[in-house]
């Protein structure tokens, strides 16, 4: 689904690298979150530090990476380093900003990438954690791309891959997690979501253009909370475009 | 110490510290030996059925492929294997047969390329078993924890989350700050498969580019295996002892095996090949295209230099070569 000349994809491309911000530090994922990182780099943020966990430190890939390993992620790198290096510096308080993934979220922002169905016996085995829950456990905000629908966005998750804010105030405290982490933004295809800053609830910020607030929160299993002011999001400029074709001219992830 | 929530993944490749200790001080070599063989010999003296096994590199990246296509042709069995972000080598082993018990960072999954249709499908028939939970820092510490010789080490993730609770972790109370941190056990695979761009004759192995957790799990490892692009001098090694990232009294066996992480990416060297991938994932649909393939590409030939001619010969490993130099511009089914 197209909205007048470009892909959603490529908006919450947009959307997710306008969230970065200059000289800070992103630990980033294959696929739209390196996209928008890229991308953030070649507009507002050009001092911005980018990391993978495999070991890559501060790249400047020529050509788009397809595995959070490969070579392109540490070309022209600061550091070709380790997981060790870079865990720890995400657990040291090095990381601002982690992207994530999620077949499930709840209200909290809780997120499951591991079964569909009951874990034992799983209708759907997904990849499971990865890096997900160290990044959700450590860096300072997380944000999250996904899709968005009831099976998404779901009361409960199947499983609880990776910490959102849990059951809610002060629960990541209280389990052990870095005081003052957690999920800051969930970026669907229908709009932009944070969170609620004393319930910690999901709470909708702006919509796409095109999209309703009524469309958004009946694409949601539970209560998505809807303040009196919801923006749009800004389109895609000429120019954030432009560079997306610069940085993924093959499509392989906003497609073309 | 107080312990406040204890995780009910199986714990797999623990040892008491001092048990290990008195299996390494009887097992690994101190002596400059040569350790060259083939990698028919490495795998028949140092890969059994039922051992716990996990691959270096980073799932398809540096993956040591002749080893896992070798242990597919000799018919391992009933191995347990890391998910250490485990992409095309436990995909493979999984479609073959070989592997019974998985513990889970990430595994199932090719990264943009998709799920995996072999593994999910042995998963979620039971024909193998999920028996842990951890994520990807977590499981890279349980390496850290073993080859520093500890039982555990604290870390501040997995709390809260089933992640943990299917782990084979625990909670406990800080003495210090007084805040719940998870305890991760140590894990000592029974044997560790490699592939490296050099290595001399005794097994001291260089990597170029980034390590992953390969510098902490092949010294946690009981048994390590070693292929190399090529096996240099010792003088080499000496010449630039910085790049050595596995030193010669962890690893019991070296290979020279040219192009050994194909269709993997060896960074600096060769791209990933994902025509071949990308037949592996169309094949490995159904039980009988994924037969076909062990067949044609495992059973149906000799050794390694066999299957290499089969999938493209000195034709399709240049072009790898130029992609991974960026002189050419990458070909994929999934594109």
């Amino acid at each position: 689904m197209a909205v007048e000349g470009f892909s959603l994809r490529k908006l919450q491309a947009c959307v997710a690298a306008r969230m970065l911000e200059d000289h800070r530090s992103v630990f980033v994922g294959t696929g739209l979150p390196m996209i928008a990182a890229l991308l953030a780099q070649r507009t507002h943020a050009p001092g911005i530090l980018i990391l993978f966990e495999a070991g890559g430190i501060g790249p400047q890939p020529p050509v788009l990476p397809i595995s959070v390993g490969d070579s392109r992620t540490f070309h022209r790198a600061v550091a070709a380093s380790s997981m060790h290096d870079a865990m720890s510096a995400a657990q040291a308080g090095y990381l601002d900003y982690g992207f994530l993934g999620a077949a499930q979220i709840d209200m909290y922002g809780n997120i499951n990438t591991t079964v569909i169905g009951a874990w034992e016996h799983p209708r759907a085995r997904l990849p499971g954690s990865g890096g997900a829950n160290d990044l959700g456990s450590f860096c300072h905000r997380t944000i999250v791309i996904m899709q968005q629908d009831r099976r998404r966005f779901v009361e409960k998750v199947d499983f609880l891959t990776t910490p959102g804010y849990l059951t809610g105030p002060g629960a990541r405290e209280r389990a052990g997690l870095p005081a003052g982490s957690g999920p800051y933004r969930v970026i669907t295809q229908l709009g932009v979501y944070g969170f609620h800053p004393e319930s910690k609830r999901m709470q909708l910020l702006s919509v796409h253009p095109g999209v309703t607030v009524e469309e958004a929160c009946a694409n949601s299993a539970f209560e998505v909370l809807v303040p009196e002011r919801v923006g749009t999001t800004a389109p895609p400029t000429e120019e954030e475009l432009r560079l997306l074709g610069e940085i993924d001219p093959m499509g392989i992830s906003v497609g073309r | 110490m107080e312990i406040l929530a204890e995780g009910h993944g199986e714990l797999l490749g623990w040892h008491d510290p001092d048990e290990n200790r008195e299996w390494v001080r009887t097992h690994k070599p101190r002596a400059l030996v040569d350790k060259r063989m083939t990698v028919r010999e490495a795998v028949e003296r140092y890969v059994h059925d039922g051992d716990y096994l996990a691959m270096g590199g980073f799932g398809h990246i540096r993956t040591p492929m002749a080893l896992v296509y070798e242990i597919i042709r000799q018919r391992r069995r009933n191995l347990a294997v890391a998910g250490k972000t485990a992409v095309h080598d436990i995909d493979i082993l999984i479609g073959a047969g070989c592997v019974s018990r998985v513990e889970v960072a990430y595994a199932f999954g090719h990264e943009l390329r998709g799920l995996s249709p072999a593994g999910r499908r042995a998963v979620e028939s039971d024909q193998c078993r999920v028996v842990a939970e951890i994520s990807n820092g977590g499981y890279q510490w349980r390496f850290l924890a073993g080859m520093m010789g500890i039982p555990f080490i604290p870390s501040r993730n997995m709390l809260g989350t089933d992640t943990f609770e299917k782990s084979a972790c625990k909670v406990a109370r800080d003495p210090w700050s007084g805040k719940p941190v998870c305890l991760i056990p140590a894990a000592y695979p029974d044997v560790a498969i490699f592939h490296v761009p050099r290595a001399d004759m005794y097994g001291n192995a260089q990597i170029d580019g980034i390590l992953v957790e390969d510098f902490e799990l092949a010294r946690a490892a009981r048994r390590v295996i070693v292929t190399t692009e090529e096996i240099v001098d010792n003088e080499r090694i000496r010449a630039e002892p910085w790049h050595t990232v596995i030193p010669f009294y962890v690893v019991d066996a070296v290979c020279e095996v040219p192009y050994g992480a194909h269709p993997c990416q060896m960074p600096y060297l060769y791209f990933f090949d994902e025509e071949h991938i990308g037949e592996w994932l169309r094949l490995s649909r159904t039980p009988e295209g994924t037969e076909d393939y062990f067949a044609r590409y495992v059973y149906g030939v000799s050794d390694f230099e066999a299957y290499l001619e089969l999938v493209g010969g000195v034709r399709k490993l240049s072009y790898l070569r130029r992609v991974e130099r960026l002189q050419e511009r990458m070909q994929a089914p999934w594109l």
